[in-house]
């Protein structure tokens, strides 16, 4: 059988790779939400045309690499730190769109008062919130927002309210303040919640651009490595367990 | 402030802030703490966003406002940032990370007495801090000592320049006498902030959107690769080494016929200038030596005196830490001795001119 | 000429600002000048000081452990103070709440009612003015009007109705300043 390579045209094309993603290979592991997310920012900043105007913060954590893969200038923050880089670059340029790439460990553990103060302070930047409930790059320490009962490699026989607190819900902190414009909370393991973290990625992009203030996107994400899962498993885990203490939808849209 | 000609009486930390908006600084950050809150209270009075268009933003911590300096450095901007000892410890993180990733920055120390919460009186016991490396890794700040209000307006401008010609953190190493007293000073005269065209063609590195024409700007300190990190390491110990040739700088006073070298900087300086003139209406020929750059030292300066003199006297407001570098700068050839007062004590003239004689055994 | 100055008194009682505007005035003469202060925690109740060195070459160290005047505004800096006068320098103190009076012999010694002067003109503010007044007529390192020149250029415009009256206390000060005894 042969192919009809005639079908191979522009006006049939569905699909293609995102301008903005570099071609480098990924670290990052099998059905880790990274890449994706990855993804829909390439496709946000090429779509409103921001590419020239971008500055993107990485974090520490898995996404410490981020900037390997989009085609942006990028600033490297300390751990937990990106929210103050964003602040100064962002009110040195008012004209660019700055946005911070992080972790729960990097946002609502080491960075939360950089976090809480850049938005109070309602910088006009965007925050894409990467929540896995789990450290992943250092191995699957315990986070500010892992479950209880959950096992890792720092709550071994599984987190306790008693020793550890409950899971901290950032998003729902920052949608009290008055200079934070948009919290909405995504997931990005079907198609139909891939469209949805689009369009609020979008939002958050054009909320920095127009000032309107700080925009926080929480995607609710897996970490198959970390929670030592098949990817498909880790979506269902996600789905059944993350969903009912981090619920999908928007804290705050003005 | 007041206009007299060109001439103003000021604080030292009101020059810093006035010499800032006028050389055309881009940003400061900061967080109050004592003896140096002036600094961002003159920079929030005088309102420079509104003239020069200079951001001036008061920072959750010290922490953060580091950061913002390592956000705005990395833009290519003139950024700027300044606390006292307790908050600079809290900054070393951030300065690691700026002097990793090869950012130009300001940063202005007016040391208080410590260890810990310490006291707000003058010190200098964050010498070793600056010099030998706060934050953790193989790293260097060019380090500028101030001595009179006059440096702390002139050295703004010193220390940007020194950042940006070797892409490295420099700080101002001042004491809470410097920062508080008020002083005769002339101000730089104004220049504009660069544009963005400026800085794109001087700082083709910093990040400040991409355009289609260059390939990502990735301001980082990162490289998991040990032996790509070495080069990085050994390509900073190039930079290092030639700012140590190039860029060291002292005063000396009374040197060229003296028996005795009084080594000191900053306010101590000052402070031993009147202990000299004390000794030479005694007869005893001393002279100064002062450091103006702590990092890079003037090691081979201050050697060259070896054959000339009987001893240094090292003077610090703190137990002894410039004078090791004294030390191996003399290596040996002369004693030199140290003499100091802790936790915040200013020495008086008469005190180290009464430890010149006690030292050395000089006939008082 | 050099003339090493400290001031020293509660906090409130103007120290810091009659040592700004002695410096000031020197400036105004075009002489070199230092103000340092004690700082911190001292200013707001305790006691507070400032050393004012006015000269006519670059001044080196602007602290110094003996001084050509001492200005004493309550006991505990009398006290502290008093052996800090160079032989044959001057002290000036404000009588009110002195118990312990001064008990050196080789220096100048004067008081100044400046406390009781400043009640009696209903403006407890204008006190270091009036012992800014009482230490002009006894050592004329600056002359009046560069200390108007001075006060007229460390007061913010709002507060320039106030220079009369600052005027009117320095000159009730070179009235009523007497050598002690």
């Amino acid at each position: 059988m042969s192919i009809d390579i005639d079908i191979v045209s522009p006006e049939n094309m569905v699909y293609a790779k995102p301008e903005l993603m570099n071609d480098t290979h990924m670290h990052y592991c099998p059905g880790c939400s990274h890449g994706v997310v990855h993804k829909l920012i390439a496709e946000v900043i090429q779509e409103l045309d921001l590419k020239e105007k971008t500055i993107g913060i990485a974090p520490v954590g898995c996404a410490v690499f981020a900037y390997n893969y989009l085609d942006i200038d990028w600033q490297e923050a300390a751990h937990g730190r990106a929210p103050a880089l964003a602040t100064a670059a962002k009110r040195l340029n008012p004209d660019k769109m700055v946005f911070t790439y992080q972790g729960d460990g990097d946002l609502a553990a080491i960075g939360t008062a950089e976090t809480l103060h850049a938005a109070n302070r309602g910088e006009n930047i965007a925050i894409i919130y990467i929540n896995n409930g789990i450290y992943g790059m250092t191995g699957g320490q315990m986070s500010p927002t892992t479950l209880i009962n959950m096992a890792t490699a720092t709550s071994p026989s599984g987190r306790t309210t008693s020793k550890d607190g409950a899971p901290l819900d950032m998003s729902k902190l920052l949608a009290q303040l008055d200079g934070v414009c948009l919290v909405s909370r995504q997931a990005v393991h079907t198609a139909a919640n891939v469209k949805r973290a689009k369009r609020m990625i979008r939002l958050a992009f054009e909320n920095s651009m127009a000032g309107k203030g700080t925009s926080v996107v929480e995607i609710v994400s897996t970490c198959s490595s970390g929670w030592k899962m098949t990817p498909a498993a880790s979506n269902d885990w996600m789905v059944d367990n993350m969903f009912p203490v981090f619920p999908l939808g928007d804290l705050k849209n003005i | 402030m007041t206009e007299f000609q060109d001439i103003v009486l000021m604080k030292g930390n009101e020059a810093i802030a006035y010499a800032a908006i006028r050389i055309g600084v881009d940003g400061y950050f900061g967080y109050p703490i004592t003896p140096q809150s002036e600094i961002m209270e003159t920079l929030m009075n005088e309102a420079p966003w509104t003239t020069t268009g200079m951001v001036v933003l008061q920072a959750e911590s010290e922490i953060a406002a580091i950061n913002m300096v390592y956000g705005g450095a990395a833009c290519g901007k003139a950024v700027m940032t300044s606390s006292s000892s307790p908050g600079i410890s809290l900054k070393q993180e951030g300065i690691s990370y700026l002097a990793g990733a090869e950012l130009p920055c300001l940063i202005v120390n007016v040391m208080r007495g410590g260890p810990g919460l310490g006291t707000i009186q003058p010190s200098q016991s964050d010498y070793f801090q600056a010099v030998k490396g706060g934050g953790h890794g193989d790293y260097r700040l060019i380090t500028l000592a101030p001595a009179s209000v006059q440096e702390m307006a002139d050295f703004v401008d010193l220390g940007l320049q020194l950042a940006f010609k070797y892409n490295n953190p420099a700080m101002i190493l001042a004491d809470g006498v410097i920062g508080q007293m008020m002083e005769k000073v002339k101000l730089p005269a104004y220049r504009r902030r660069r544009t963005e065209a400026e800085i794109r063609e001087q700082c083709p590195w910093a990040t400040l959107g991409k355009p289609a024409t260059r390939k990502p700007n990735i301001i980082t300190s990162l490289e998991l690769d040990s032996v790509i990190m070495e080069q990085n390491n050994l390509r900073f110990q190039a930079k290092y080494a030639e700012i140590t040739k190039t860029e060291v700088r002292y005063e000396t006073i009374d040197a060229e016929d003296a028996d005795y070298i009084l080594v000191a900087f900053g306010a101590m300086a000052r402070i031993c200038q009147k202990a000299k003139d004390l000794a030479r209406e005694q007869g005893i020929k001393v002279g100064i030596f002062r450091p103006i750059t702590l990092w890079p030292f003037p090691s081979t300066a201050i050697d060259s005196f070896s054959a000339q003199v009987k001893g240094f006297l090292t003077v610090e407001m703190n137990a002894g830490q410039m004078v090791e570098d004294v030390r191996l700068a003399v290596n040996g050839k002369v004693p030199v001795e140290y003499y100091g007062r802790l936790g915040g004590v200013v020495p008086t003239p008469q005190e180290v001119y009464n430890a010149l004689v006690a030292k050395f055994n000089l006939p008082n | 000429m050099v003339k090493e100055i400290i001031i020293s008194g509660f906090g409130g009682q103007g120290v810091l600002s009659m040592g700004k505007i002695l410096a000031y005035s020197g400036l105004m003469e075009d002489k070199e000048v230092s103000w340092f202060p004690s700082y911190g925690p001292e200013q707001r109740g305790g006691t507070a000081n400032v050393t004012v060195i006015l000269s006519d070459e670059r001044i080196s160290s602007p602290i110094v452990n003996h001084f050509d005047i001492v200005i004493a505004l309550n006991q505990p800096s009398l006290v502290k103070f008093e052996n800090t006068v160079k032989p044959g320098g001057i002290l000036i103190y404000d009588p009110s709440g002195i118990v312990h009076l001064p008990e050196r012999k080789d220096i100048s010694i004067y008081t100044v009612a400046a406390t009781d002067e400043a009640s009696s003109l209903r403006n407890s503010k204008l006190m270091n003015m009036i012992v800014l007044g009482g230490l002009l007529k006894v050592v004329p390192i600056v002359k009046l009007e560069n200390v108007m020149k001075g006060l007229k250029k460390s007061l913010p415009e709002r507060h320039h109705h106030l220079l009369p009256g600052n005027e009117k206390a320095i000159t009730r000060g070179m009235e009523i300043i007497q050598p002690l005894g």
